[in-house]
């Protein structure tokens, strides 16, 4: 059977291809390519026997990525179950909220959090010490680092929880409690279950930009926590080691996939992991 | 229980405006510190309009921005028609599995990926200073292709598959009933990824990080140089203005949504 | 109604995959005849009218359009237009332009179009709808629009997708007696898809049965009522009881353990058969008067009459009367010779027309779904 009609449409998609093939994956055939060369394009293992150095940086990266999700999460569900909660109109002005900041440079933002942690000059210690209080050292922390993190990634959790909850039928939800749930019982049995497709993927738009920043570290680490994205970083725009950040790179991608698919691993069974 | 979820909501609005509170106030300060307020002042908006480089590097991002999402959204609408009407099978699969890679991938590796590119390519062709505009777009057009593609997919699988059909059945050839009855009912889906990929361009700094180079500045590049040194209420006053000027457009768009539902809901009755 | 065929069908077959949809089909569609093909869902039906559209190509066999082949003549060159399932209105243009959209293709002058369109609406009742949304509209409205729109470009042939299949019962009738009209004014050919017998029979001048990729009967409704070929056709169009029987000679057949005179001749002597009685054609008598003698097992009352279920000998009759028969009485039956109705055996044979399994409910049930229809 053969259809006048379509079958000239599916060649259009053919310039994508080609861009797909030539931007998307010959790229990542380079990540591969750089990694097992020299600077001179010779083979060599040197750079991933390299990376043994920088086991605590990958940990650190991985620690810092799992708390600042993890927080993401249990400030993101209760915000997101709220806002699904309310009149239509404020829905989409709440949402408009959540998502404008993510409309301002977030190097911007994360500077300004600077000026808030500040030792000296801090506006919070500023504010304490104006009410006789002791100052509190917070800026070039792992708290500042995550707290960083966690602001800047908060939106990308509220929203997928949130989009999933708007979606949830409210009279299902009534006939829970029609057949006897309490409130909570319902939240625990209808609400969580069924929004685990959106925790899944803020759990993913969260961890794996967390995992490979490189600002955050340095603005409020103060550099005193390189996270696997600032050693990368350096690899291309100070040290010019293409090789070796093209190695780090090739692994952060392999652990990222990893995670992946551990966490689709969890979540397959019917009993997700909730909180 | 009410006003313990009113007041929780408010704590985290409050959470995530803090920085920007914070910024706005001190793009109104007299003198150049970004953490004492010294008094009001306009001199960082007057200093702003008559900092060059920073213009040009808004210019620039305007440029990039606009140029990129309409390649992305025609070379996206293509891809997502022709992906469409492929029959299921490894080439469909595999095509919609490589969209997804910049979407899943850090965009650290996208970044040096393509760098990784352009910097072997440009070796090859013996040009030192490959990276420009030209990589910037090219990187781009690349991470908004997706969502181009994401957004006008579902589009297409909603609009009656007979609709083609009767147009061509009325008289029109097969690539003008495209054009005059498929195109525009997946119209809305194409905006929106036009919009997307519009803001996802004026905002990116991590992929333009690497794929950019010094001839060519977008303003984020030019915000993460300032960064390195001390911030002067300057690029407060930039962000500010960026601010508001999306506050309007939200409210805007919100406002004509709300009316254009309003008028869809009273047909309905 | 003329006796020219307007479109021929010649050996035509499609295969989806390994599904063969259509196997050698033939008909002639005759000029300004309102033709149904009817059946169940996957018999066929959408393929046959889409390959008329030219949306299909077959892949074997001609399509003959006004004694031409038309086999490699694209759809938009096609004299015939379609209204399909679910009407595929343009949403982004208003009824108006809905309506113009096939007479700007064709470049006509923007004062005959507007005279046109503004005939089309009278003609489907859509008087001084132009502006409106199309989104605003009810089904029964777009059913409309859409008919106007394939109406406006003056087709010889309009194709009909189950035009009524989305449409609530009520409407669903007065849609009938209204396209019945429109055809019969503008004395053109409909080509009407269906799996609603009822519908198919009170609409059509012709109606094609057709089932597995094959047509199983060509006729009037009437002929197909009162004459169906085989079992398959006995039962798809109204209600039938269907038993086995034998042929003991010209107008003498066996069944039930009785014999009966009949109408029919020419088959073998002892042949064995199908004879098909309808269940109005029975009369209930008294015990002992008639030649069959039964227990009624069930009873609904329909309105009009009651509808009993009566074991005659273990197999379960239909049979419609207008007197009350209490559940479990004896009743007995007789049966006009021009009630009864002989088909030679077929595949179908022994596969319908006995109602011990049956029920309203279940009978809706099974009522094959219009979205159902095949789709490469």
């Amino acid at each position: 059977m053969k259809r006048h009609s379509t079958s000239r449409f599916n060649v259009i998609a053919s310039p994508y291809a080609v861009w797909a093939a030539l931007f998307i994956i010959a790229p990542l055939i380079f990540v591969v390519y750089y990694s097992f060369t020299d600077a001179s394009g010779a083979f060599t293992t040197e750079n991933v026997s390299a990376l043994s150095k920088y086991l605590p940086t990958f940990l650190r990266s991985i620690w810092f990525g799992i708390v600042a999700t993890l927080i993401c999460l249990v400030i993101a569900y209760p915000t997101a179950y709220l806002i699904s909660q309310k009149t239509e109109n404020i829905q989409r002005t709440m949402v408009l909220l959540v998502m404008l900041p993510m409309w301002m440079s977030f190097l911007i933002r994360t500077y300004s959090w600077m000026a808030i942690l500040e030792d000296e000059n801090g506006i919070i210690n500023g504010f304490l010490a104006s009410l006789g209080l002791p100052r509190v050292h917070m800026i070039n922390t792992s708290f500042a680092v995550i707290l960083g993190m966690v602001y800047n990634f908060l939106p990308y959790m509220i929203m997928p929880i949130y989009s999933v909850m708007a979606k949830l039928d409210r009279s299902m939800v009534e006939a829970a409690q029609d057949l006897g749930g309490s409130r909570l019982t319902v939240i625990r049995r209808c609400i969580i279950p069924m929004s685990m497709p959106g925790v899944v993927s803020g759990i993913t738009m969260v961890f794996v930009p967390s995992v490979s920043t490189f600002y955050i570290s340095q603005k409020l680490g103060g550099g005193a926590f390189d996270l696997i994205g600032d050693v990368i970083e350096r690899q291309f725009q100070q040290s010019y080691n293409y090789n070796l950040g093209a190695a780090l790179s090739l692994v952060l991608m392999v652990l990222i996939l990893i995670s992946m698919a551990v966490m689709n691993r969890f979540t397959g069974d019917e009993e997700g992991m909730a909180i | 229980m009410k006003i313990g979820s009113r007041i929780y909501l408010f704590l985290v609005f409050f959470f995530l405006y803090a920085p920007i509170l914070v910024l706005l106030i001190f793009s109104f300060n007299a003198s150049n510190s970004t953490s004492v307020f010294a008094g009001v002042s306009l001199q960082w908006y007057r200093r702003l309009l008559h900092d060059s480089a920073t213009l040009q590097a808004f210019r620039n991002t305007l440029v990039l921005a606009v140029s990129s999402s309409v390649l992305a959204t025609v070379l996206g609408t293509a891809a997502a028609v022709g992906i469409d009407k492929m029959k299921k099978g490894p080439a469909k699969t595999g095509l919609l599995a490589t969209t997804n890679i910049p979407m899943m991938n850090p965009e650290i590796v996208t970044g040096i990926s393509m760098m990784l590119l352009f910097v072997f390519v440009g070796r090859l062709i013996h040009m030192d200073a490959v990276l420009g505009f030209g990589t910037l777009l090219i990187a781009h057009v690349t991470f908004n292709l997706p969502y181009v593609i994401l957004t006008v997919l579902p589009k297409l699988r909603q609009t009656d598959p007979n609709l083609a059909e009767a147009a061509q059945d009325l008289g029109c050839r097969p690539v003008s009933a495209f054009f005059k009855v498929v195109l525009p009912s997946i119209m809305p889906g194409i905006l929106t990824g036009l919009i997307m990929a519009f803001t996802l361009s004026l905002d990116d700094f991590i992929i333009s990080y690497f794929t950019s180079g010094p001839g060519f500045q977008t303003l984020p590049i030019a915000i993460f140089a300032m960064t390195k040194k001390r911030v002067k209420p300057d690029m407060y006053a930039l962000s500010a203005l960026i601010f508001v000027s999306i506050l309007v457009l939200l409210l805007l768009y919100n406002f004509m949504q709300r009316k254009s539902d309003e008028r869809a809901r009273r047909k309905e009755k | 109604m003329n006796e020219t065929a307007i479109i021929e069908l010649k050996n035509i077959s499609v295969t989806f995959g390994d599904n063969q949809v259509l196997n050698d089909l033939n008909l002639n569609i005759r000029d300004k005849e309102f033709i149904t093909l009817l059946g169940p869902s996957g018999c066929g039906k959408t393929t046959t009218l889409r390959i008329i559209a030219g949306f299909i190509d077959p892949d074997e066999g001609e399509v003959i359009f006004d004694g031409k082949s038309v086999k490699h003549l694209p759809p938009h060159k096609r004299q015939v237009n379609t209204i399909f399932q679910r009407y595929a209105l343009f949403p982004h243009l208003n009824v108006y332009e809905n309506v113009a959209f096939g007479l700007r293709i064709r470049r006509i002058p923007e004062k005959q179009i507007k005279e046109t369109v503004e005939e089309m609406l009278a003609l489907v009742n859509l008087k001084g709808f132009n502006k409106r949304n199309i989104n605003s509209l009810s089904g029964g409205q777009q059913q409309r629009v859409a008919i106007a729109r394939a109406l406006a470009v003056k087709p010889r042939v309009l194709l009909l997708d189950e035009p009524l299949g989305a449409l609530d019962l009520k409407l669903r009738k007065d849609m009938q007696v209204e396209l019945k009209n429109i055809q019969q004014r503008l004395g053109i050919t409909f080509i009407y898809v269906t799996h609603d017998q009822e519908e198919a029979l009170s609409m059509s001048d012709t109606v094609v049965v057709m089932d597995g990729g094959v047509i199983q009967q060509i006729g009037s409704p009437m002929d197909i009522y009162n004459e169906p070929k085989n079992a398959f056709v006995a039962d798809f169009i109204g209600e039938s009881n269907i038993l086995d029987g034998n042929m003991l000679d010209d107008c003498l057949v066996r069944f039930s353990g009785a014999r009966f005179e009949c109408l029919d001749k020419g088959f073998a002597k002892n042949e064995a058969v199908d004879v098909v009685v309808r269940p109005e054609d029975v009369d209930v008598v008294p015990v002992g008067q008639g030649q069959l003698k039964g227990t009624v097992t069930s009873v609904t009352f329909k309105g009009v009459h009651y509808e009993i279920i009566v074991d005659i000998g273990g197999f379960k009759w239909m049979i419609q009367t207008t007197d009350f028969h209490a559940e479990g009485s004896n009743i007995g039956l007789y049966i006009e010779p021009d009630a009864i109705h002989i088909m030679k055996k077929s595949e179908y044979s022994g596969m319908f027309g006995d109602y011990s399994s049956f029920s309203d409910e279940f009978d809706e049930l099974s009522d094959p779904d219009p979205d159902e229809e095949e789709e490469a």
